[in-house]
């Protein structure tokens, strides 16, 4: 009986599963090193993250997985969900095995828990999509500091840069601390030391915003109001589309807007 | 100039809210690199309003001054309100300040009546024109066509916008009559034919070269007032879906009759605007564009109103208990669709999960079946029809008491109560 231990990256758990099959191996337990300490007494097998055998174990998937499936794993693995390893190298297991579509057995609950997980990062995607309100910097840059539950932002950079080709935005997770750069040019991953923002709600500093920043803060709030119908007030399905923890970063949802 | 700006906002946004499509959906412009704007077929919505209706566009009156007098607007020129005008520049430099800010789709651009149709629309052409041309916009333009409109300047609109509208909002042609005398049925029935055949002539010559320019991509669509005259859901119904096989509309939208203007005794007194109705009336749209129900098996002549204490799927298969219960394991899709509780999506997939094993109502629930309403309609390996010995009008009762029973019974004016209500997108099971 073994467990093994990886660092957490999605590259890592790839690594994992292939030295699996190398070792002819069958894990009780696949867990990040931090995390080791759910199982005291078991032999322990520590797995050093290894690119090359990573991409070996992606491309035999991709070749596997229908086109609409073909992240489902790496989104299901983003969503942090204690013994999603397990599930993934279950669901490897089958796939490798020869197993034809099994992408759409949710009756097997391996694929019916991998399909929610995945659902449930792909929908947070959907929400930095929808919720995402930059500021306008005196320099000209677009900013915004947000929290995603998951680490989603690489899931929606391509959404980004094809939108605001022609503006320098920057990205922030106010949680997991680093952000994506966009400098009309290429995208670039971003640690901000010294921040001129506050970490809580992602509100730049007021003396280094654009003029006309407030001016646009203060339409968009006036429209916010006006454009809604009294008669049809509805404050539970609005809370249902746009959930609580978002409003601190919607300046259409601020105090005396 | 700023507070100008700023009160004009307030009142055309203030005015432009009746409309109730926000759509931004249907769009594929890309951003050929150096532009700003990207269209996402889907749609995004931005934000949510108080009344919990979907901001995706920005929705605005070009103005609120109007020559007409139709009786169910607030801007009918009778009406004693603050008036504005905003100008195309000011317009452009607006929808660019909010996209830019990732607060909107695009634009959303209606008006009143000023000078003429063809003054008015001249200017709402002149907005999109500029918005694509001279800054580059690839996002989501929604136009409505001003009826009396020449055809060239519709032409042209459906060439900068991705999408096209033109509001009948009286359902027939004598109520439209007596309450908009000035308005009359051709008027709108002709740039609709005529934004249906530019649609359809484009995609067309779009299959043979792609270069060929496009017309209006995101289609046509268009919006009916539920309420504020005598028609029947069934003669609804029944216009819509004529709408959508003739004119190929992409939506038709119900607006709840908003008591806005009481004082005019052509209109029914209403206190609040009749939102169940409304929202029974998009559940039966949803049935007809995607569960393959047919008009008239949602109403038929004998009752041509809606039931409003059951959506219309669970009534009609209330009225057709025959059919049921339906073998999860063994029946086609378009049965399956049929059962009530059971959504696209599920219906989709326990088609291709039963491929791989006999499914129970384990999966089902995993599945995003709503098993309290599903259950009397089905059989599944372990779970026999719990039906069988139900009468249609018990089992209404039943299912009813199901779901509301944490709410006493409502009448329109408690709406906000009804957890599942969605004005824009409703919930069908
Ligand atoms: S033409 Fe349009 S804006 Fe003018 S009164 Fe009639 S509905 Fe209102």
């Amino acid at each position: 009986m073994k467990i093994y231990t990886y660092d957490n990256s999605f590259e890592g758990l790839l690594t994992a599963v292939f030295e699996c099959y190398r070792r002819k191996d069958f894990p009780v337990d696949i867990c990040a090193r931090n995390v080791q300490s759910r199982h005291l007494f078991l032999e322990n097998v520590d797995i050093q993250t290894d690119p090359q055998k990573a991409e070996r174990v992606w491309n035999g998937v991709q070749a596997k997985m229908s086109d609409a499936n073909k992240q489902l794993l790496f989104y299901a693995f983003l969503s942090e969900e204690q013994g999603i390893e397990m599930k993934i190298y279950r669901f490897l297991r089958r796939l490798f095995s020869g197993y034809m579509n099994l992408e759409t057995d949710y009756g097997d609950l391996d694929v019916m828990a991998l399909t929610q997980s995945s659902q449930k990062v792909k929908k947070e995607a959907m929400r930095i999509m929808q919720f995402v309100r930059f500021q306008r910097a005196k320099d000209g840059m677009f900013f915004c500091g947000i929290e995603p539950k998951f680490d989603v932002l690489p899931l929606v950079v391509t959404h980004y840069q094809k939108r605001f080709a022609d503006q320098r935005w920057l990205i922030y997770d106010l949680q997991r601390n680093y952000g994506v750069y966009y400098d009309k040019n290429k995208v670039e991953e971003v640690e901000i030391s010294k921040k001129q923002f506050n970490a809580f709600n992602g509100q730049v500093k007021q003396a280094l915003l654009d003029e006309g920043e407030d001016f646009y803060q203060k339409l968009w709030c006036s429209y916010f109001k006006h454009i809604n119908i009294e008669e049809r007030k509805n404050l539970r399905l609005q809370l249902q589309h746009m959930p609580r923890r978002f409003w601190k970063y919607l300046p259409e949802k601020q105090a005396g807007a | 100039m700023d507070e100008k700006i700023q009160k004009k906002l307030a009142i055309l946004s203030d005015a432009a809210k009746y409309d109730v499509s926000c759509a931004s959906s249907g769009s594929t412009r890309k951003n050929t690199g150096n532009g700003i704007g990207n269209g996402v077929a889907a749609g995004i919505c931005h934000s949510f309003t108080d009344d919990g209706r979907c901001i995706s566009l920005f929705k605005i009156l070009m103005t609120n001054h109007c020559m007409y007098d139709c009786a169910y607007c607030v801007n009918r020129r009778t009406n004693d309100r603050p008036r504005a005008t905003l100008s195309p520049q000011e317009i452009v430099d607006l929808t660019i300040g909010f996209y830019r800010r990732n607060y909107i789709e695009g634009l959303f651009l209606s008006s009143g009546v000023i000078k003429n149709p063809d003054f008015t629309m001249e200017r709402m052409v002149l907005t999109a024109k500029k918005l694509r041309a001279e800054e580059n916009f690839y996002g989501y333009i929604h136009l409505k066509a001003i009826p009396g409109a020449s055809p060239e300047l519709i032409e042209e609109a459906g060439i900068w916008a991705d999408r096209l509208s033109v509001n009948m909002e009286i359902p027939t042609e004598p109520n439209l009559k007596k309450l908009a005398p000035e308005k009359n049925y051709p008027d709108i029935i002709s740039p609709m034919t005529q934004i249906r055949n530019s649609i359809l002539i484009s995609k067309e010559e779009r299959r043979k070269f792609r270069s060929a320019k496009q017309f209006a991509p995101a289609g046509q669509s268009t919006q009916l007032i539920v309420g504020a005259t005598p028609e029947t859901d069934r003669e609804i119904i029944l216009l819509s879906s004529g709408l959508y096989q003739n004119q190929n509309l992409k939506r038709v939208y119900f607006s709840g009759y908003l008591p806005v203007n009481d004082y005019d005794k052509r209109l029914p007194a209403i206190s609040r605007p009749p939102l169940v109705r409304e929202n029974r009336l998009y559940q039966s749209d949803w049935l007809m564009r995607f569960y393959h129900f047919k008009a008239e098996e949602i109403l038929t002549e004998d009752h041509p109103f809606l039931d409003l204490d059951v959506d219309p799927k669970l009534g009609y298969a209330l009225r057709n208990m025959h059919l049921f219960p339906v073998d999860i394991n063994k029946a086609d899709y378009e049965m399956i669709l049929r059962v009530p509780g059971i959504g696209v999506l599920s219906a989709q997939k326990i088609i291709m999960a039963r491929r791989h094993r006999r499914l129970t109502t384990l999966t089902l629930k995993e599945l995003g079946v709503v098993l309290k309403r599903a259950r009397y309609f089905i059989t599944c390996n372990e779970l026999a029809a719990k039906f069988s010995d139900w009468d249609p009008v018990r089992l209404k009762r039943q299912l009813v008491i199901n779901t509301h029973s944490k709410y006493r019974k409502s009448p329109d004016t408690q709406l906000e109560l009804f957890a599942d209500f969605k004005p824009v997108l409703p919930t069908l099971h």
